[in-house]
């Protein structure tokens, strides 16, 4: 896992989450890693801090984490997450400004070819212009 | 800062915002996505259940496990955002404090803290149209801090109502943000009412 950038989606859904993450297994293939997240502390719609530190941990390397998140909550609670666990992490862990869904394709499309974190984070924002 | 007032404090909060809980998610169903009063509820009903263990602690770590517990426990944006805050206002609080000066300088590290959380300004109808004033108002000297902090918190929550919203779920609608409250404003009122309630006694 430690060749290419991981990949680590943040959905409101849990359903939204494991979809992007199949999504992205099945176009870009297994080399590389794939976690995701969904839900609030009780299973409702919602992101739970301690649940995305498990999933970056899950997938944390040193050539580092790309961050796809979904709605205004994710994102809060996602740079809140990496902030708290910045002494664990080998290499550096980003949150893309993309689309959940197309930047995690993306994403993982460019990490698997064996890209740094900077370059997977722009082709993911890539989206946006 | 005594232990009982920290106790009291700790209380009140609990009660305000379980008691008001509905209002929040009927405010924030009209212009969010209708989960800040159950967020709220799961958040403070989590200090509550450590109320005894948080207010052991000197006021500065009790500050910062609270905001820790609203970060953990909520799942929406209101946990990074009052728990950045609680946390920041409890780094900066190094002695009980035990004058308005002091209370001011902690809040104003809150304030920071959720300007920066949430790439936000007042004027955005934030929780930040009530919080910025409720800082200025006791930021300087003044005869009744606690009654200033009040009113501020009370014309700041009213003047949100106008706003349009550019921050957070409710930038989706656009124009038709203007004319409700922001729940996020609602809920810091109920906080600051809360602490200058007790404080004066009156709670």
């Amino acid at each position: 896992m430690s060749e290419h950038v991981a990949i680590v989606i943040v959905s409101h859904s849990p359903d939204v989450a494991k979809g992007a993450a199949d999504m992205v297994r099945q176009m870009v293939g297994s080399e590389v890693s794939v976690a995701w997240c969904g839900g609030d502390p009780t299973g409702q719609l919602g992101t739970d801090v301690a649940a995305i530190q498990a999933a970056i941990r899950s997938v944390n390397g040193p050539m580092g984490v790309a961050v796809l998140v979904d709605l205004g909550g994710a994102e809060t609670n996602s740079e809140m997450a990496i902030e708290m666990m910045a002494d664990e992490l080998q290499g550096g862990v980003v949150i893309c400004n993309a689309p959940i869904v197309e930047g995690a394709v993306m994403a993982a499309t460019e990490a698997a070819g064996g890209a740094a974190l900077d370059a997977v984070r722009a082709t993911a924002e890539e989206f946006l212009s | 800062m005594a232990p009982e007032l920290m106790r009291a404090i700790c209380d009140e909060v609990v009660t305000r915002i379980l008691a008001n809980a509905d209002e929040l998610t009927d405010l924030d169903q009209a212009i969010g996505d209708g989960d800040h009063g159950i967020n709220m509820k799961r958040g403070f009903e989590a200090i509550a259940a450590q109320a005894e263990e948080i207010c052991g602690l000197p006021p500065g770590a009790a500050l910062q496990k609270a905001g820790m517990t609203l970060v953990m426990k909520i799942g929406g944006a209101s946990g990074p955002l009052y728990g950045s805050m609680f946390i920041a206002m409890g780094k900066a609080m190094t002695a009980p404090p035990d004058s308005q000066e002091d209370l001011a300088a902690s809040l104003a590290e809150g304030v920071e803290a959720v300007k920066k959380r949430g790439k936000s300004q007042a004027g955005e109808k934030t929780m930040l149209d009530v919080m910025v004033p409720v800082l200025a108002a006791i930021d300087q000297p003044t005869d009744d801090p606690l009654n200033a902090a009040r009113q501020a918190a009370d014309r700041g929550l009213e003047a949100t109502k106008d706003m349009l919203a550019t921050k957070g779920r409710a930038s989706f609608l656009g124009e038709r943000s203007i004319g409700h409250l922001d729940p996020g404003a609602r809920s810091s009122a109920l906080l600051v009412h809360a602490v200058c309630d007790v404080l004066e006694g009156r709670a």
